[in-house]
């Protein structure tokens, strides 16, 4: 109307401020930084337990304990999960077309990747501190 | 909602092949894979958490000829996943758009994947010493 342009949000839309969250990139943006921080993870995953091949419990145990472990296996489980449900969040968006199988695929996949992200770091911590 | 007058897009088989789009396609298919795969990484930290007998089943299981299997497709989804999310990341960063450039990343993402898987398994039954 004025000197904003032409005028793409309803009046009382732009009175009620709605319209962009300013969140739009959020999303992309995380994928981006999770899959950045798990190359370098992933390698030293992978590294670490080719290095640990057909070691007894004690050893394996031992390993996961040692601090350095314990610290980058948190990291790599928490990128991991947050990089899935980011990812497989896409993937239910673009298949499922009913909207209220949609939902509740995409609560379940964000509930399922919490419950097993902390499921691994409790393990991890029972690991490291426990008996 | 669905309307039968309305002019349908083409099946996806009317469309050849293409390295691009096959590519495209399994990276979906390698994170989904992989995201299923998380379930095998938190059973076994679970496990390891347990104690010794839990730990004895879990690898017992991993070293089962379908645990063999599983962890064959998993290793080499990961290191496409890896290989190809990398080709991903300069693409947001605005490189390698070229067709020229694109086939040969692409090429390029599916050697590096097999080397990589190869490399693993070999450096994995080498160091249980052959078993």
């Amino acid at each position: 109307m004025s000197d904003a342009g032409p005028l793409l949000r309803s009046q009382l839309g732009r009175v009620r401020g709605l319209g962009s969250a300013k969140e739009g990139v959020h999303h992309w943006w995380m994928q981006r930084i999770t899959a950045v921080a798990l190359v370098p993870l992933v390698l030293w995953f992978v590294i670490a337990v080719i290095a640990h091949m057909g070691q007894d419990y004690a050893s394996v145990r031992a390993w996961l304990a040692a601090p350095l472990t314990f610290g980058l296996m948190v990291l790599l489980v928490g990128a991991t999960f947050y990089h899935a449900q980011l990812g497989l969040q896409v993937v239910i968006e673009d298949y499922i077309h009913n909207e209220a199988v949609k939902l509740i695929a995409v609560l379940a996949v964000k509930f399922a990747s919490l419950v097993l992200g902390l499921a691994a770091i409790v393990a991890l911590l029972v690991i490291a501190f426990g008996r | 909602m669905p309307s039968p007058e309305r002019p349908l897009s083409p099946h996806l088989q009317v469309y050849r092949w293409q390295l691009t789009s096959v590519l495209s396609i399994l990276h979906r298919a390698s994170g989904v894979a992989l995201s299923v795969g998380t379930l095998l990484l938190v059973y076994w930290l679970i496990a390891a958490a347990a104690g010794p007998e839990s730990f004895a089943t879990a690898q017992g299981f991993i070293g089962s000829i379908l645990g063999r299997i599983l962890l064959l497709g998993w290793s080499w989804a990961l290191f496409y996943h890896l290989c190809n999310g990398i080709r991903h990341l300069f693409w947001d960063a605005g490189h390698g758009f070229e067709l020229k450039t694109v086939y040969a990343s692409g090429w390029t993402v599916v050697g590096a994947s097999v080397v990589l898987t190869l490399i693993a398994w070999i450096a994995g039954y080498a160091a249980r010493g052959g078993a």
